[in-house]
């Protein structure tokens, strides 16, 4: 199924606001999709009979820079029966502050490796997941302060008294 | 920052109060991460009841190495030693992916030389042979077999001596360069591997005897850790793990990158001969007929490399090679089969620095691993070791 399909397939069931945008420029096209309704769409995708993305390649939280302040997490599809690939993307603007951070919703309840993929974008970049049953830090330690990913994570010098060289 | 009672640490406070509930009702064991058979520094916690393991809550992290925030500090081509040392037993396959993905972002995918194909494919696939190799003997030793894992390391030896003639390096290559090769192969490297190939036939066959049809191997193994099709689909296994399940699917034949499409090879999937399917046995078989079907793409590659692109004196590996890498700004995703499953890098280029913006890669056995707590629900501790081993992961991989 081309990009196109995909898009017309999704305004279909849901409504026109649901992707916000396009990416084509690149080797690799990718939808932008209204973050709260990314579950969903996941979800459609999977089950539809015409386009089974059942397989969830890569989940990547990315950080885009300090001037532009917005948080994204891209998702990369592929369908096993098909042969093809997907990508979505979502992205939202927030501020740096490391007691509200962006959130979106999880997908681990369609794809159960988004588990613990979300749990790494939490980790790295700091991007919180709604409903997700297990959001804890997975290649850090607990108690880490910060989010080692971000552009503006500035290296710890401590780390429980002890000095990090 | 104290984090401790947000909506951000809600998830670790309720996972300590189920270890505290548990440590009194049941008994919490802690397995790894200096235990021999978590294959590296991996700590299992255990909630068990006797001999029965009700939960397995899998840590790790312990051999973190920031890979990813390394890649977003240094040019696309200073990253590739960094990608040898994420799945350490198959370097190769992490640098071919990596290069690949670089190149496909450059454009200049399609004018590697036919010789350079051939090359990286004959290296990557010996290395697959070693990684396969460790992955038998260890899960041998696991549960209790001890010669497999002597044989196995004596004929991956001959492996690492001869990618150490190519490379100079006996694990961690940084051989495949973007563009091009560290040297072309060395003199006389052709003959030597069809001598390995010739001597490592009849070796595979004494180690199926040995291990393969072992009863004792068979009764600890065959109907153990059963993983379902659809389970592994939806938990983003690949590799080894989802063909033996029953899935035809391998990434060399499905998107059929550098010279795959022109190697006839087959793909071994779990039939589910000694139990059911997708038991540890069937894992386990598929990597054994990989090797099989392994060593026949290498004979292919030599003899292509021996015939139609034979080595010739001013051929040079490094003619392609890009003096600056520097991508349209674009997101691209390339994904490849490495050695324990779909390896990926994910890289954003903002089309003006040599330094990828962002780097995401996704390790085969990060998926993998994350398996182990849906299908390890309710088993004895010792099968526990025999569904650890059949999964075969590198801590290196799952932490980066």
């Amino acid at each position: 199924m081309s990009l196109d399909e995909i898009k017309s397939l999704l305004i279909e069931k849901f409504d026109e606001r649901i992707i916000v945008g396009e990416e084509t420029t690149g080797i690799q096209p990718a939808l932008l999709i209204d973050p709260d309704r990314i579950a969903d769409v996941c979800l459609e995708l999977r089950d539809n009979p015409k386009t089974y993305f059942d397989f969830l390649s890569c989940l990547s939280g990315i950080d885009y820079g300090i001037e532009a302040n917005s948080f994204g997490v891209v998702y990369h599809l592929a369908s096993i029966p098909y042969q093809t690939q997907l990508t979505l993307k979502v992205s939202r603007e927030n501020n740096r502050d490391l007691e509200s951070l962006p959130s979106f919703p999880t997908i681990s309840s369609v794809y159960r490796a988004a588990d613990w993929h979300e749990r790494e974008a939490f980790d790295m970049i700091g991007i919180f997941f709604e409903g997700h049953p297990d959001l804890r830090r997975i290649l850090v330690p607990d108690d880490w302060d910060g989010y080692p990913l971000r552009k503006d994570y500035k290296t710890a010098e401590y780390y429980k008294g002890i000095k990090i060289d | 920052m104290n984090i401790r009672n947000s909506k951000y640490s809600e998830a670790l406070q309720r996972y300590t109060q189920k270890i505290a509930k548990a440590s009194t009702e049941d008994m919490v064991l802690n397995m790894g991460p200096q235990h021999p058979s978590t294959h590296g520094v991996l700590r299992l916690e255990l909630i068990t009841d006797g001999e029965i393991v009700k939960e397995v809550i899998p840590h790790m992290g312990y051999l973190h190495r920031c890979f990813e925030k390394h890649a977003e500090s240094l040019t696309y081509q200073q990253t590739i030693p960094f990608t040898d040392r994420m799945d350490y037993l198959a370097s190769m396959n992490n640098s071919h992916i990596w290069s690949m993905g670089v190149e496909r972002m450059l454009g200049i995918d399609k004018d590697i030389p036919k010789r350079i194909e051939y090359i990286r494919v004959l290296v990557c696939e010996l290395n697959r042979i070693g990684s396969h190799l460790i992955a038998i003997g260890t899960y041998g030793i696991d549960i209790g077999a001890f010669t497999p894992f002597l044989w196995c390391f004596r004929d991956r030896e001959h492996i690492m001596g001869m990618l150490e003639w190519a490379s100079g390096s006996r694990m961690l290559y940084n051989y495949i360069w973007i563009g091009g090769l560290f040297y072309d192969l060395p003199v006389g490297f052709e003959e030597r591997c069809r001598d390995f190939v010739n001597y490592f036939k009849p070796k595979l066959t004494e180690l199926n005897q040995l291990l393969t049809d072992n009863q004792i191997f068979i009764s600890r193994t065959a109907g153990v850790g059963v993983l379902p099709m659809d389970v592994a689909i939806n938990y983003g296994c690949s590799g080894p793990m989802l063909r033996g399940s029953g899935l035809k699917w391998d990434l060399r034949r499905i998107d059929g990158y550098s010279v795959y499409p022109e190697l006839d090879f087959d793909i071994p999937v779990g039939k589910g001969e000694m139990g059911s399917i997708g038991d540890c046995w069937d894992r386990y078989k598929v990597r054994v007929d990989e090797i099989a079907q392994s060593l026949k793409i290498v004979e292919q590659c030599l003899e292509r490399l021996q015939k139609e692109l034979k080595r010739s004196p001013d051929f040079d590996p490094r003619a392609k090679m890009p003096r600056k890498i520097i991508p349209k700004a674009q997101d691209f995703y390339i994904r490849g089969e490495g050695a324990k499953g779909e390896l990926g890098f994910y890289f954003v280029s903002d089309g003006k620095s040599e330094i990828p913006t962002r780097v995401k890669s996704r390790g085969p056995s990060f998926c993998n691993l994350s398996v182990l707590p849906a299908i390890a629900k309710n088993v004895m501790i010792a099968d526990l070791i025999a569904i650890i081993g059949s999964i075969d992961f590198v801590l290196g991989e799952v932490d980066r």
